[in-house]
């Protein structure tokens, strides 16, 4: 085939949202490829720790047309399972999926744009970026002032506890990644620190209930971002401390201390060989569970409302956290009973290096408006990108459904660049809008 | 929505500063500065006046002068308050503001705001007494507020966690900053 080969629309990423917008678009008749650097769900197979469950329960975990189909719909899949889950759906799609095809450069060209990849060249009018919220490991700076004797690794590099030197394990981020890893970590007998800033504390269960079928009954997740009073803060609120586990247990600072991991304010500094945690500890606490009981409030309301109180359990409130007094705001590097490991639970962010369009803010985050990102080019899957589900698997449904009818509109010239938003303009007039 | 009540807080303006300097980073960088001139003994007396912000050279009303020294104990005059005692000054003054901004915002009237704070501190630190582990500085602050507002206890904890969130001391004292000194014999 010569190149460039053209086509009417380029998916970068065969993950549950690539592949959903590949039906949307086949479902319209539009041509398509989906371009995938490893195999399907490649970051599920490859990129995650050994034990690392989904946060959503099983019966919550669908895709369009597509749903969990085994025994235990209250249970969480391995990242293994849903390797497996996303590949059926693919194999079930018949997408048209080109696996071990890393895109390289993406570049505009004329009224449309120029996708190189590692075999072979394309121009399309339509590209969606499906490769990922949490591609791009993010690492604080002052990982750079740690003692060289420090082994430093982020989350996306642990597997388990088995690859860590012996000694204390410093644990940096109280998501729930960080969490995770404190207790899976602390369970192999290691001592653990946690070092804890602004975080989202929940009950895996509430009345009874899991807390992802209180917020999605309550239509919390399906809320949209255009509602929220502050979407950049929205957009950046940590994951929520949870864990899917068959026990369907809570995990939160206070789960960890009872297992004797150590919790400490945010990691702030490094100085002469020691780490300094911040003294704001209490506070952190106290917002979280502030947050935690007025959403709780929030459900029960709507638990009333609803009329469903019979059918649950009692009104709960959990206890709040309270540091150990006083918590601790240094520990040595290196040394006997120090940190020898540190890991970075410190989030991820897009990894779109290969995106040459001039899209990002001044701080490298992609400049969007609600996934719409130039003429003819939309993101997928973003934290909060158009509701809060936007990044969950089952949220990819209303989000591709909505984009993919911007999509087809540019593809057809419908006019109206009004559709992409007051945020979206053309790069230049060598690149006007379908309008 | 237009303010019902009032604690004295311009949050419009405050509201608005934030939309502006989110626009204009530039504007938004200040710096706040002292003098202090000895006096006698460990008596010192710092004037406050100018800084520095919104890209210009910005005037208090009037010049402030605080007067710092040890109490009697310390076999001193006692000309004033300790200096560790002012950063205790500058926590309250500086959360107390947040608790009534936070609250005007949130429409909850005040009727009464008022703060205990207590910092511990060994005394072997600044002396110099080897003693593993003591510090110059405080070991902890306690601050304690009593509020009469119209809030529920829930209301008025998160005024006090908001505040904190947001207290340029707080962050000041919870976190390091780096200081430097330096001095030019004249």
């Amino acid at each position: 085939m010569t190149d460039p080969r053209v086509i009417n629309a380029v998916i970068v990423g065969a993950g549950h949202n690539g592949l959903a917008m590949s039906a949307e678009l086949a479902r319209h008749g539009v041509d398509h490829v989906v371009l995938e650097r490893g195999a399907v769900a490649q970051r599920w197979r490859a990129e995650r720790w050994d034990s690392m469950r989904l946060l959503t329960p099983n019966w919550m975990t669908r895709l369009p047309g597509w749903h969990y189909r085994g025994d235990d719909p209250h249970g969480f899949m391995s990242a293994a399972e849903t390797a497996a889950f996303i590949s059926s759906y693919a194999a079930q799609l018949a997408a048209p999926v080109r696996t071990h095809t890393a895109v390289t450069a993406v570049q505009p060209d004329g009224a449309a744009y120029r996708v190189d990849t590692s075999r072979g060249t394309w121009r399309t009018r339509l590209l969606v970026i499906a490769s990922g919220a949490y591609g791009k490991p993010r690492v604080p700076r002052l990982a750079a002032q740690l003692p060289p004797g420090v082994a430093q690794l982020h989350a996306a590099q642990y597997r388990s506890p088995a690859q860590l030197e012996e000694g204390r394990v410093l644990v940096v981020g109280a998501s729930a990644t960080g969490l995770q890893l404190a207790q899976e970590i602390r369970r192999s007998g290691r001592p653990v620190t946690l070092a804890a800033g602004e975080h989202v504390r929940l009950p895996r269960l509430y009345r009874g209930r899991d807390i992802h079928w209180w917020m999605h009954e309550a239509g919390l997740l399906a809320q949209r971002i255009e509602d929220e009073e502050d979407p950049a803060r929205a957009r950046r609120l940590p994951s929520p401390q949870l864990a899917g586990t068959p026990e369907r247990a809570t995990l939160d600072l206070q789960t960890l201390r009872a297992e004797g991991v150590e919790v400490v304010g945010r990691l702030v500094g490094v100085r002469d060989g020691q780490a300094q945690f911040s003294g704001s500890l209490r506070n952190v606490c106290a917002l979280a569970d502030l947050k935690m009981n007025r959403l709780l409030d929030g459900l029960d309301s709507f638990a009333a409302r609803r009329g469903l109180d019979a059918a649950l359990g009692p009104v709960e409130r959990f206890a709040p956290t309270l540091p150990a007094a006083p918590p601790k705001l240094m520990q040595a590097f290196g040394t006997a009973g120090a940190f020898g490991t540190v890991i970075w639970a410190t989030g991820f962010s897009p990894d779109l290096d290969w995106l040459q369009l001039p899209v990002f803010h001044a701080d490298g985050s992609l400049r969007h408006d609600r996934g719409l990102v130039a003429p003819g080019v939309c993101m997928l899957g973003l934290p909060f990108m158009r509701r809060r589900q936007s990044s969950f698997i089952h949220g990819c449904e209303d989000d591709v459904r909505e984009l993919g009818a911007l999509l087809l509109a540019h593809l057809r010239g419908t006019p109206g660049r009004r559709r992409w938003g007051a945020d979206i303009q053309p790069f230049s007039e060598a690149m006007p809008t379908s309008g | 929505m237009t303010p019902t009540i009032d604690n004295g807080v311009n949050v419009q303006a405050l509201l608005g500063a934030r939309e502006a300097l989110t626009a204009q980073p530039a504007a938004a960088r200040f710096q706040w500065r002292a003098t202090s001139e000895w006096q006698r003994g460990t008596h010192s007396r710092s004037t406050i006046e100018s800084f520095h912000g919104l890209g210009a050279e910005q005037k208090h009303r009037q010049p402030y002068r605080y007067d710092t020294d040890h109490p009697e104990v310390f076999a001193a005059a006692d000309n004033g308050a300790t200096p560790v005692e002012m950063v205790l000054v500058g926590l309250a003054g500086c959360l107390t503001a947040g608790i009534a901004a936070v609250a005007q915002n949130r429409q909850i009237a005040l009727r009464s705001v008022k703060a205990t704070l207590e910092a511990d501190m060994d005394l072997r630190g600044i002396l110099g007494i080897d003693a593993a582990g003591v510090r110059n500085g405080f070991e902890g602050i306690r601050v304690h507020y009593e509020i009469d507002a119209d809030a529920t206890q829930a209301q008025i904890d998160a005024l006090v966690a908001q505040s904190q969130k947001r207290s340029a001391v707080f962050d000041i004292l919870a976190n390091p900053t780096d200081v430097s000194v330096s001095a030019k014999k004249v």
